[in-house]
């Protein structure tokens, strides 16, 4: 399972992640969806993001996935400017599905408020949030 | 797996749904439709009290044949659409949707007319469609009967498949060409594996959607409904307006004669979103004029398209729309026909 939801990973109850990573003294915050959020999608074949520069804030939306059957909004982990935008998903919609952890990653973003870190799940307790949730 | 009328059923199998609809646009599907409701109209008078219910021409029917029709209230608003397949003169049966049953039954036992038995025999009946450009080569190694011979709406009721007692139609909800099979409920598991050994590759609802939406098929609760007739619904190939009366006969003879105002219009997105179910849709002056009935993505097309109900000015192809897709004016062109055809062999 730990493949599924790793580690080095902060997530939501919304079922996107965040990797953190300390770029020159900013934290640089690279965004998507989980395994499970994958699972529940099925094929995704569209991915709305906002543009670089735009900035996000925690809990609420900044763009839609769009999978055969139905969308779904994307909710920001954190609040930041957006530094990157993953734009081959606009082609390439799939890597969601094949690698949502990786070559699925959707927005980077300038951390605004590290605190907001703490709000956020560890691979542990967000694989415990699913089990509450019967999944 | 959703609820689907009481029905437990996957949206789709592992595969996912892309794989399950390009499986069976290029070889064989395989889907579960047990849901579906069959209804036996017997006896002397099943002709008469069917063609009472149908819009279609009952008497055109011969034995083995079906058609696909609706049933309408006496406002021509739609009951349900169904396929009615003759077996004999005094036997006839409708299958009809899951979501449906119990009020059609009602419905039906309420026009009954004399010398007719209506059986809802659902319960006992299950039901498997076997669909693709390889259904008849892949099904005709387990079936008792040669399916070249069965033309399309042909129904051959003293057939096996690997020895199980079935029905078999030529008939589906996918474009390609397939066959539905009738067997007893409790042989339904056993010729779902027989089905699937044969090559056929299980679909699910999301899949039998996206096909049945690439052929332009109707979806009822979506794109038709007690406030859709089938004039609007571009169904009028199956309302014989000059066959014996029927429910609805003079409410839709009067709606033909005055024109029908608003019209089911297919649709592709010129632009990047996807039309969903009551998303709604604006004419070129951004005006709102109708609201989607059926959207999503076509992926034998690449495309994204979908059905929607619009004033019939603006239902004729090329003509330009935009759909809100949630928050978003995203264009649109109308098209006619299937969105997909199958090519012929």
């Amino acid at each position: 399972m730990s493949a599924h939801y790793p580690d080095d990973l902060f997530y939501t109850k919304d079922h996107e992640w965040a990797r953190i990573e300390d770029r020159a003294g900013t934290k640089v915050a690279t965004i998507g969806v989980t395994r499970y959020a994958v699972e529940q999608l099925g094929d995704v074949t569209q991915v709305d993001l906002p543009k670089e520069g735009e900035t996000v804030k925690q809990a609420e939306v900044f763009g839609s996935v769009e999978s055969v059957k139905a969308v779904s909004d994307l909710f920001a982990p954190i609040t930041g400017k957006i530094v990157k935008v993953n734009s081959p998903l606009s082609d390439s919609p799939e890597y969601v599905n094949e690698d949502p952890y990786d070559e699925g990653w959707m927005i980077q973003v300038a951390v605004s408020n590290a605190t907001e870190l703490d709000g956020l799940l560890n691979a542990e307790a967000y694989q415990a949030f699913l089990r509450e949730q019967g999944e | 797996m959703v609820d689907f009328g009481g029905w437990a059923m996957p949206v789709s199998y592992p595969t996912g749904i892309l794989e399950e609809h390009r499986a069976t646009r290029t070889a064989v599907g395989v889907f579960d439709v047990c849901h579906m409701g069959e209804v036996h109209f017997t006896g002397p008078g099943a002709a008469a009290t069917v063609q009472q219910l149908v819009t279609n021409d009952v008497a055109r029917l011969e034995d083995g044949r079906a058609f696909y029709t609706v049933a309408c209230l006496p406002s021509g608003g739609i009951v349900d659409d169904l396929i009615v397949y003759r077996l004999r003169s005094d036997h006839y049966v409708a299958v009809v949707n899951a979501s449906n049953v119990d009020k059609d039954v009602d419905w039906f036992q309420e026009h009954r007319g004399t010398d007719c038995k209506i059986e809802d025999a659902s319960a006992r009946t299950g039901l498997i469609a076997f669909q693709g450009p390889a259904a008849q080569q892949a099904l005709q190694s387990l079936a008792s009967v040669p399916l070249d011979r069965l033309r399309p709406f042909s129904l051959a009721t003293d057939a096996t498949v690997s020895g199980l007692s079935c029905w078999i139609a030529r008939t589906g909800y996918t474009g390609e060409d397939g066959f539905e099979l009738f067997c007893e409920a409790q042989d339904a598991p056993a010729l779902w594996d027989r089905l699937l050994t044969a090559g056929g590759k299980p679909v699910g609802l999301g899949a039998r959607d996206t096909l049945r939406l690439e052929a332009r098929l109707p979806l009822y609760g979506n794109d038709l409904d007690d406030e859709t007739t089938p004039l609007e619904a571009g169904l009028g190939w199956v309302v014989k307006l000059d066959s014996d009366d029927f429910i609805g006969r003079d409410a839709l003879r009067a709606q033909q004669a005055a024109g029908i105002t608003r019209k089911l219009t297919g649709f592709v997105m010129t632009e990047r979103g996807i039309a969903r179910h009551g998303y709604a849709i604006f004419d070129d002056t951004g005006a709102a004029c109708g609201t989607v009935t059926s959207g999503g993505p076509a992926p034998t097309l690449a495309q994204n398209i979908g059905l929607g109900y619009v004033p019939t000015r603006l239902s004729v192809p090329g003509t330009k729309l935009s759909i809100d897709c949630r928050g978003k004016r995203v264009g649109a062109e109308v098209v006619s026909g299937p969105f997909y055809k199958r090519g012929r062999k």
